[in-house]
């Protein structure tokens, strides 16, 4: 039997009209993709708060994914203007608190976009198993 | 009194009248604690002080007050906090009363403790760049530099940005603007994992007072804060590594864009941990994607509020 990898817990926020879309009509299409991401369906990439990213990752997860419509294609027209922000600057700040940048990634794919998320998903979960699970944090006492 | 206290005194006794109260710097329990004063009343400006111990931020307060009518005593440093909570709407222009105050850095009481035993501390005085502390067995003499908070080697607002009344003369920034990321530089030669177990590290001792929240000027959500809430339960109230780590990068996410550096989470921290680094490190980040450095100009907008349709900066990762 072939060695099976062990699976990878990766967090995915996908917004409800592009990238959740995207999953979807990948999945219609029945492309091939792994099965390491969880998927949590948000309203918008606009309501990715940077504490779900980093709540995710502290808790144990080995990765985050974000993703949402692209730049100009937000339902709700700049959600994910705002976002785009946001996550950049979380994404700078993480290797200053000691966790691989790698671990997160935000992108944009739309609702016609299968191939595209199947490659997206396909990319970021090798990605983390490359990295391995995530260290664990641990108490240090010099008290 | 000296001069300069003298006229802060004589403003406050003349500004008494427009405001509820003023906030201002006393006389603590010896010569190098200084302590924040509240003025109702002119005898209050008995215990009046403005010297290089006065470390506090006053402008902390001023997010408990938001209603009232204040005055309040700011160095250059605090003065940007009055900035940026003016530019969110947290604090009315109107209600209050700004004495500046060009400063030329404070006195770290962490850097003295190293030095000296401060027990005893009967005398403390500065001639031109030394500080003399007496007790009552010794009397010591520190160049100034060597004494002075972190923030101060690096100070480019020296002078407020923001007053009504300027005590003194405008001081021109001659410290080296280079300095003010080199604790972040430093920490970032160090390898990923390195970073990670001093972190574990630091932030081990944490004792989850919340002290560096409490006096943060830019915490203004107060009771709704999320390290508190139990709804949503970001936090819980376990004592372990994870949620003490969660607690600081809750805090710097929350002042992204936002924080002043003024090095108040750090002087209060009972344990000692280097906690501002992690606040420069995001300054850091905010000034090298937006160029913005918060609460300097009452008419900008904090960058995590706003947005540019093709932003310069980011680069985005086409995958």
């Amino acid at each position: 039997m072939a060695e099976e990898k062990k699976e990878a817990k990766i967090v995915g926020f996908l917004c409800n009209w592009c990238s959740y879309g995207g999953a979807d009509t990948a999945g219609v299409s029945r492309f091939k993709q792994p099965t390491d991401l969880r998927i949590i369906r948000v309203p918008c990439s606009g309501r990715v708060d940077p504490l779900f990213v980093v709540k995710a990752l502290e808790s144990g997860a080995d990765g985050v994914l974000v993703s949402g419509c692209h730049p100009r294609d937000c339902h709700y027209s700049e959600g994910n203007f705002y976002a785009r922000r946001r996550l950049e600057v979380l994404k700078r700040f993480l290797p200053f608190m000691g966790i691989d940048p790698n671990r997160f990634e935000y992108t944009w794919v739309s609702a016609s976009e299968g191939q595209r998320w199947q490659q997206v998903v396909t990319k970021f979960t090798e990605q983390i198993h490359n990295l391995g699970p995530a260290p664990k944090r641990e108490e240090k006492s010099d008290r | 009194m000296t001069d300069r206290e003298e006229k802060i005194s004589e403003l406050i006794k003349n500004e008494l009248n427009n405001v509820d109260f003023f906030i201002a710097y006393g006389r603590g329990y010896d010569p190098i604690h200084v302590k924040p004063l509240f003025v109702y009343e002119e005898k209050d400006l008995d215990d009046l002080v403005m010297n290089i111990f006065c470390v506090h931020n006053n402008a902390s307060y001023l997010k408990t007050v938001k209603d009232k009518k204040v005055g309040i005593v700011v160095k250059g440093c605090d003065s940007r906090a009055v900035v940026q909570l003016i530019q969110e709407g947290l604090i009315n222009r109107d209600n209050l009363r700004i004495i500046g105050i060009p400063c030329t850095g404070v006195i770290s009481i962490k850097k003295l403790k190293e030095k000296m035993d401060i027990s005893r501390v009967t005398e403390a005085k500065v001639e031109s760049d030394s500080v003399i502390i007496k007790t009552s067995d010794e009397e010591k003499r520190f160049e100034k530099d060597d004494l002075l908070a972190d923030k101060c080697l690096w100070c480019q607002y020296p002078t407020p940005v923001i007053y009504d009344h300027l005590v003194g003369e405008t001081i021109e920034p001659s410290r080296p603007k280079e300095l003010e990321y080199k604790i972040v530089e430093e920490m970032e030669k160090e390898d990923l994992n390195v970073r990670f177990e001093y972190w574990n590290k630091e932030l081990s001792r944490c004792i989850r007072c919340y002290a560096c929240r409490n006096v943060c000027p830019m915490c203004v959500c107060q009771d709704q804060c999320v390290m508190e809430s139990r709804n949503p339960h970001w936090i819980s109230l376990k004592s372990n590594i994870t949620e003490k780590v969660m607690i600081q990068l809750i805090h710097a996410i929350h002042l992204a864009g936002r924080c002043v550096s003024c090095g108040e989470c750090e002087r209060v921290c009972p344990m000692d941990i280097p906690i501002f680094k992690i606040k420069q490190k995001m300054n850091q980040i905010v000034e090298e994607l937006f160029d913005y450095k918060a609460g300097i100009d009452l008419e900008a907008t904090p960058p995590l509020y706003t947005f540019q349709v093709e932003e310069a900066k980011i680069k985005e990762r086409e995958w």
